[in-house]
C-alpha cells in the first residue's frame, strides 16, 4: 500500500474526526429537520409556465442575421423557463445563440446572461459534472447542463430549459435543495465522511456499491426524473435510498435496524415502482434503481431472521 | 486535536450583537465565505451578496488540487510555506472534504532529473515534506506512469472538493449569524465624498433593487475586484488569468501527479471522484466573463498529461472548460496600499484608505488560490479589525467547519 506522508489520524482518532463530521451539532431548528417529514413542495408555486402564453417576451437576435451564416455556426433557438420569487406564473423568454461544436447548455446559459439578460436565475459550480449543481431539464429530459452539448440535441425546434422537478423553486431555473438533502438525513446517510482514502485498509472486495455510492454528485437529477416523487411528496426517492443501500452493504460499525425500518415504510423501497427513471439520468452511474432492488431483499432477510431467528439461507425447507 | 464543531454553534447562538459594525462582503466565492466565516467568529455583523449561485465563479471551476506547496518552492517560497501551513489547516478543519492521497512528482528527462535537486532543496527550505520514490516502487504505486519514469518525489497534495471545502465555510458562517445572499449583484457603491457607505444590488431571484448600508465594504470579487473597486472609483491592480482545464472519463491514478519540471502548462493531472482532471494553461482577459477554450490548450493539455501517463492520450474528454486566476499585478497603481500583517506575495489585501486618493470604508483582498483562501480571510479580517479598532483573535484556524450539507438545511 502506498505510504502516506500525512495521513488520517490513526483508526480510534481518526474515527473521533469523523463523529464530528459527520453528525452537525444538534440545534432546535436542525433537529426538527431531521424529524420531520420532507415537505410537499407547494404546487403552486412551482407551476409549470404555460407554454402557451410564452413568446410574450421578444425573441433576442444573438446571432448573426440569417444570410450570413454561410461562414457561422448556425444560430440555435432557446426556449428558457422564467420565474421570479412572488411572481404568480411563470413564462418561457426565447434567445437565440450562436454555438460552436463544444458549447454546452451551461454555456449558453452564461452566454445568455452575459450577452443577454443579467437577470437569468441558475446554479453552477464545476463546469465538469463534478460538483452536481448545473441540474436542469432540457426538451423534458433531466441532465447536468455542464455535461450536456447542443450539438448532441435536435435543434429542429426551440431547445427548452426548465428547472428540475419535484423541488422548489427559488427563480428561474434555480430549484432549492433542501428538501433534497432533509431525505439524506432521513435515512441517516452522512454524506461528508472522513476521507475514504487514508489509510490502508482497502474495502471489501464484494462490495460493489463502495465504487458506486462515493460517486453520487448529489445533483438531484433522479428525484426530479423519478415518477413516484412525482405522484408522492413524501416518497424518500431514489439518491436518499441509494445512499442508505450503502450504509447496509458497509456499515462501518453502525446499527442497521434503524436505516432497514425506516426503508421498509410505504414511503420507501415499496413506493418504487421500477420505473428506473433514476438510473437512466443519473450522470454518475451511482444506479439507485439496483440499489433500491438490494434494499428490497436486505428487509426481507432481515424480517425472515426476525422471524425464524435465523438466516433465510440456512433455513431449510 | 481539533475542537468539536459543536463549539461553532455556541457562538451562533450568541450570534453578534446588535450593535456590532456590519460588514459587507462582495463576493461568494472562497475567499468571501471564509472571511464571512472569520468575521462571525470574531463578533461582527456580516452580509455576504454574489451574483450567481456561490462557488460559480473561479472557486468551484478550480481544479480541486489542495497544494502542498511543493509546486511553488522553487518559484516563490512564500507561496509554498503559506501552501503547506494552510494545507495543514484545512485536513483539521474540514474532515472529510479530502482524498488524502498525497501526490507524486515524476522526473522523466534528463531536465527533470536535473531539476530534482533543486526541487528537492526548495522543499526542504519551505518545510514540504518530500519523499524520494525509485522507478519500481512509484510505477508500483501508480502503475499508469509513463513507464521510461526515472524516479518520483512524493508530497502531501491532496484532493480536495472545489465546492464543498468553501460551503463548509459558507455554512459554519451562516449558522454564526452570517446573512449570506446568492443571486444578489452589486451594481453600484453608494458613497458620501470619498467614504464607502454600502452597495446597491439587483436581486435576481426577486426581480428587485435595493441597498445594503455597512460600516465596511471588502471587496472579495477574485478576478472581478478590479470592476467592483471600479464602481468605488477604485483602482486595485487585479488581472483576470484565464487557465483552461479538462476532465476525462474514469480515473487514471489515485494520486496528485504532477511533472517534475519548473511550474508550466498541462503539468498536473489530479484524480476527482471517478474521474480525472488535467490542468493548466494560462492567458490573460480584460473581462474575467470572457472565457473561451482555445482547441490547441485542451491538445496541449492532453499531449503533456500523456507524457506522464500514456493512457491519456486515448482517454474520452469528458468536458473542457476555463476558470480565471486573480492574479494581482506588481506594477501597482495602488502602489504603497498594500496593508496587513505578514502577506505573502501572492495575496494582497487593499486597505483604500491609505491609497494615493483615499476611500474610506473600502478594502480589496485579491490574489491567492483556492488552498489558501482561509489565510486570505484572516488577513482581510484582520485589517477590517484594525479598521474598526476592534482587537479580536482569529479562531478559523482551530474551529472545525459544519459539513457542507449543513448549507442546504433549512
Amino acid at each position: 500500500m502506498n505510504p502516506r506522508l500525512v495521513r488520517g489520524k490513526p483508526s480510534a482518532e481518526s474515527a473521533r474526526v469523523s463523529a464530528t463530521a459527520r453528525i452537525p451539532p444538534v440545534e432546535p431548528d436542525q433537529s426538527a429537520a431531521h424529524t420531520k417529514p420532507v415537505k410537499p413542495v407547494d404546487q403552486s408555486e412551482s407551476a409549470p409556465p404555460d407554454e402557451s402564453v410564452a413568446s410574450a417576451a421578444p425573441i433576442v437576435q444573438a446571432g448573426p442575421a440569417t444570410e450570413a451564416t454561410l461562414l457561422e455556426p448556425p444560430a440555435v433557438h432557446f426556449r428558457v423557463s422564467r420565474f421570479k420569487k412572488g411572481d404568480r406564473k411563470g413564462h418561457f423568454d426565447d434567445f437565440n445563440l450562436t454555438v460552436e461544436p463544444a458549447t454546452t447548455v451551461l454555456d449558453a446559459l452564461l452566454q445568455i446572461r452575459r450577452r443577454h439578460d443579467p437577470s437569468l436565475v441558475f446554479r453552477h459550480s464545476c463546469m465538469h459534472a463534478s460538483c452536481g449543481t448545473c441540474g436542469v431539464r432540457v426538451n423534458g429530459r433531466e441532465v447536468l447542463g455542464c455535461d450536456t452539448k447542443i450539438a448532441n440535441l435536435p435543434v429542429e425546434k426551440p431547445i427548452k430549459v426548465e428547472p428540475l422537478a419535484n423541488q422548489r423553486p427559488v427563480a428561474d431555473l434555480a430549484t432549492d435543495m433542501v428538501d433534497f438533502y432533509a431525505r439524506f438525513d432521513a435515512v441517516g446517510m452522512p454524506l461528508t465522511r472522513a476521507a475514504e482514502v487514508g489509510d490502508d485498509s482497502a474495502p471489501p472486495e464484494s462490495i460493489k456499491m463502495f465504487e458506486c455510492f462515493e460517486n453520487c454528485i448529489e445533483c438531484g437529477l433522479c428525484l426530479s426524473a423519478c415518477p413516484i416523487a412525482r405522484m408522492n411528496r413524501s416518497y424518500i426517492g431514489p439518491a436518499a435510498l441509494a445512499a442508505a443501500a450503502r450504509v447496509v452493504e458497509e456499515p462501518r460499525g453502525r446499527e442497521l435496524g434503524p436505516v432497514l425500518a425506516l426503508a421498509a415504510e410505504p414511503n420507501s423501497v415499496w413506493g418504487c415502482h421500477d420505473a428506473l427513471e433514476c438510473t437512466s439520468v443519473c450522470p454518475s452511474a451511482v444506479d439507485p434503481a439496483m440499489a433500491i432492488l438490494g434494499m428490497r431483499r436486505h428487509i426481507a432477510v432481515d424480517r425472515v431472521k426476525r422471524l425464524f431467528g435465523a438466516d433465510p439461507s440456512s433455513v431449510r425447507r | 486535536m481539533p475542537r468539536l464543531t459543536a463549539e461553532v454553534s455556541s457562538v451562533g447562538e450568541a450570534g453578534p450583537d446588535a450593535v456590532a459594525p456590519h460588514i459587507l462582503i462582495v463576493g461568494g466565492g472562497g475567499t468571501g465565505g471564509a472571511l464571512a466565516h472569520d468575521l462571525a467568529l470574531r463578533g461582527l455583523r456580516v452580509t455576504l451578496v454574489e451574483r450567481g449561485e456561490v462557488t460559480s465563479g473561479t472557486t468551484g471551476r478550480h481544479h480541486g488540487l489542495l497544494h502542498s506547496g511543493a509546486r511553488y518552492a522553487t518559484t516563490d517560497r512564500a507561496a509554498a510555506i503559506e501552501c503547506i501551513a494552510e494545507n495543514k489547516i484545512l485536513r483539521r478543519i474540514c474532515p472529510g472534504s479530502f482524498e488524502e492521497n498525497d501526490g507524486l512528482f515524476a522526473a522523466i528527462t534528463d531536465e527533470d532529473v536535473e531539476f530534482g535537486n533543486q526541487f528537492l532543496e526548495s522543499c526542504w527550505q519551505c518545510a514540504v515534506p518530500t519523499r524520494r520514490i525509485d522507478r519500481e516502487q512509484a510505477l508500483r504505486m501508480e502503475p499508469g506512469l509513463n513507464p521510461n519514469l526515472r524516479f518520483a518525489i512524493q508530497v502531501p497534495d491532496a484532493t480536495m472538493d472545489a465546492m464543498r471545502v468553501p460551503l463548509r465555510f459558507f455554512a459554519t458562517a451562516r449558522r454564526n449569524g452570517a446573512d449570506i445572499r446568492p443571486f444578489t449583484e452589486v451594481v453600484a457603491v453608494t458613497m458620501a465624498g470619498r467614504t464607502v457607505t454600502g452597495v446597491k444590488v439587483d436581486d435576481h431571484a426577486a426581480g428587485r433593487d435595493y441597498e445594503i448600508g455597512a460600516d465596511i465594504v471588502v471587496n472579495a470579487a477574485g478576478p472581478w475586484a478590479g470592476k467592483v473597486a471600479a464602481l468605488a472609483g477604485v483602482s486595485v491592480p487585479v488581472v483576470p488569468s484565464p487557465g483552461v482545464l479538462v476532465a476525462l472519463r474514469g480515473r487514471y491514478c489515485n494520486m496528485v501527479l504532477n511533472r517534475l519540471h519548473p511550474p508550466g502548462d498541462g503539468d498536473l493531472i489530479l484524480p476527482q471522484r471517478g474521474g480525472t482532471v488535467l490542468g493548466t494553461s494560462s492567458w490573460v482577459v480584460d473581462d474575467p466573463d470572457d472565457l473561451t477554450t482555445p482547441t490547441e490548450h485542451v491538445e496541449a493539455i492532453m499531449r503533456e498529461g500523456a507524457a506522464m501517463v500514456p493512457a491519456i492520450a486515448r482517454a474520452q474528454i469528458r468536458a473542457t472548460w476555463a476558470a480565471a486566476r486573480p492574479l494581482v499585478g506588481e506594477a501597482g497603481t495602488a502602489a504603497g496600499a498594500s496593508a496587513g500583517r505578514g502577506l505573502a506575495r501572492e495575496f494582497r489585501c487593499f486597505d483604500h484608505a491609505m491609497d494615493a486618493a483615499p476611500t474610506e470604508g473600502f478594502v480589496t483582498i485579491a490574489g491567492g488560490k483556492a488552498t489558501t483562501l482561509r489565510a486570505m480571510a484572516e488577513a482581510a479580517a484582520d485589517v477590517v479589525c484594525a479598521k474598526l479598532g476592534r482587537v479580536r483573535p482569529c479562531r478559523t484556524a482551530e474551529v472545525v467547519l459544519l459539513p457542507h450539507t449543513a448549507w442546504y438545511s433549512a
